[in-house]
């Protein structure tokens, strides 16, 4: 009653059932899982603290990564939305400044919850610390968030991949976006159409980002990758929102992207064969890091 | 086309960097430690292909080390195992080598006790977080510790394994999974068997004392 393959089968779901989406998905986990609504909304709400956690910790941090290739940049950025004018907005930097702190507390051995990836578990704490500082929505909204969320990276896990060695990064971050574009429009008020609309946006945006990590460490471009991917996830729901429609829908962009990424060179799919990680200042960091 | 939980999309929650190289690693060392009976004295980790060429920068060493010492992959002390472990007096040592035709994220644990035998284990990571065990003292078998999981050592003989059927029986123990591994006709035999319920010492015992046939049984916590 409550599973679905697809975007479409979702929104009929929707639709015949007058539900928005993360109350499906929830529902979904409760048939599947044989667990009690409460015990799931639990689980989920456990997430939202450990993201919110380490947003703080790292927003506040100049901890540098094991390799010491990255850390602090959260904590310069907060610093700018909080004293300088700037050109993107304090909403903005506040939610790109929280999805790069989780990449280096990720980056630096911390705890995080993998959305849906390790290299990809900022972009979602970095709009949930943003919504909740900003519009002081409450945590069960938060939750609620997640599953809105989980729901856009379960259809795209199923049809697709999420995975940057499959799919490349547009298959990661694009995804961890998207996931989050979709949980913002829910959040505010928007229908499920627009919540997929936005995430469709998202991963059009990024279609074919390649995946090519220094010294193939989850560090860079990686934090930055994220940082962009919360702003994409803002852009994309504020203009679902604004009833702006994705001309492709969002089953053929996710489709397009799986196409996209298995097209691209293995170098550029987590291998640290190309791209930056194939750079002259990429192949001296990763020597300084590994030796020869 | 898999039918995944929204806790398969949104978790696992774990310390990173890296689900494959971190929070796989860890799993391996805690699967490792339920065959240690004593104390460690000293442990050398022997590292195959992408384990071997970037453990430093995934902080892989830490989280095996981890993983022996009994912590969790979100436990915010895995970065201190090193450490942990050299208050503890355990020697270790990191040894890149080549495993064979194995996963490229391998490794093989050799376990020095104070009293009793060397461990010896041999495990994959193979991706988001998921494990597979390949080689215990070096008898070939496989399983994946996502279910309690009972191993034995046995000669293989005639009744063993229904011996030790019978006793899981007797103790209403349902097998999801159940797998013979015999190393040579007549010689040691590896049985791993994999459970919808939780295994106790009590079943340990009971098995261990069954049959002069049976060598060694272990249990495993499901992951």
């Amino acid at each position: 009653m409550y599973n679905f393959k697809n975007g479409k089968e979702l929104i009929n779901i929707c639709k015949e059932q007058d539900k928005k989406i993360w109350e499906v998905m929830l529902l979904r986990e409760v048939k599947n899982s044989e667990r009690s609504y409460e015990e799931i909304f639990d689980q989920m709400k456990d997430n939202v603290n450990t993201m919110l956690i380490a947003v703080e910790k790292g927003i506040n941090s100049d901890r540098k990564s094991i390799s010491g290739l990255v850390g602090g940049d959260g904590k310069k950025l907060k610093e700018r939305y909080l004293n300088d004018r700037t050109l993107s907005g304090k909403r903005t930097l506040k939610a790109t400044a929280g999805a790069m702190a989780v990449l280096e507390v990720n980056a630096s051995m911390g705890q995080i919850v993998a959305a849906p990836t390790a290299g990809s578990s900022g972009i979602l704490p970095g709009v949930l610390y943003m919504i909740k500082d900003e519009f002081h929505v409450d945590d069960d909204t938060l939750v609620k968030a997640l599953f809105t969320a989980s729901a856009i990276g379960f259809v795209i896990a199923k049809n697709a991949t999420v995975s940057g060695a499959d799919g490349g990064c547009q298959a990661e971050t694009g995804s961890a976006a998207a996931m989050a574009a979709a949980a913002l429009v829910e959040v505010e008020g928007g229908t499920p159409e627009e919540a997929l609309n936005a995430a469709a946006m998202t991963i059009k945006n990024i279609l074919g980002l390649v995946c090519d990590p220094i010294a193939g460490l989850v560090e860079s471009p990686c934090v930055k990758r994220n940082a962009i991917g919360a702003t994409n996830a803002l852009i994309s729901a504020d203009m679902a929102l604004a009833g702006i429609g994705s001309i492709i829908p969002f089953d053929e962009v996710v489709e397009a992207m799986y196409n996209v990424g298995k097209s691209m060179s293995p170098t550029l799919k987590e291998t640290a064969l190309g791209g930056l990680a194939a750079t002259p200042t990429g192949r001296r960091i990763t020597k300084e890091i590994f030796g020869e | 086309m898999s039918n995944y939980s929204a806790f398969e999309i949104i978790g696992p929650k774990m310390v990173g960097p890296s689900s494959s190289h971190t929070a796989g690693a860890a799993r391996l060392g805690r699967v490792a430690s339920k065959l240690v009976i004593g104390k460690i004295e000293k442990v050398e980790f022997h590292l195959h292909g992408s384990f071997a060429k970037t453990y430093k920068g995934h902080g892989t060493d830490r989280a095996l080390m981890a993983g022996l010492l009994g912590m969790k992959e979100d436990d915010e002390n895995l970065k201190y195992s090193l450490e942990i472990a050299k208050e503890n007096g355990i020697e270790y040592q990191f040894i890149e080598d080549d495993l064979g035709e194995v996963h490229p994220n391998t490794v093989k644990f050799i376990i020095y006790q104070r009293e009793g035998k060397d461990v010896e284990i041999m495990g994959s990571s193979i991706g988001g977080g998921n494990i597979k065990v390949i080689e215990i003292n070096g008898m070939k078998l496989e399983f994946v510790g996502q279910y309690p999981t009972l191993i034995t050592k046995h000669l293989d003989s005639p009744g063993v394994v229904s011996k030790i059927t019978k006793i899981l029986s007797d103790h209403n123990i349902n097998i999801a999974f159940m797998s013979v591994f015999r190393q040579d006709k007549g010689q040691d035999a590896l049985m791993v068997i994999e459970s919808d319920n939780k295994l106790d010492e009590a079943l340990v015992e009971a098995i261990n004392t069954s049959s002069e046939n049976i060598k060694e049984v272990y249990i495993i916590e499901g992951l």
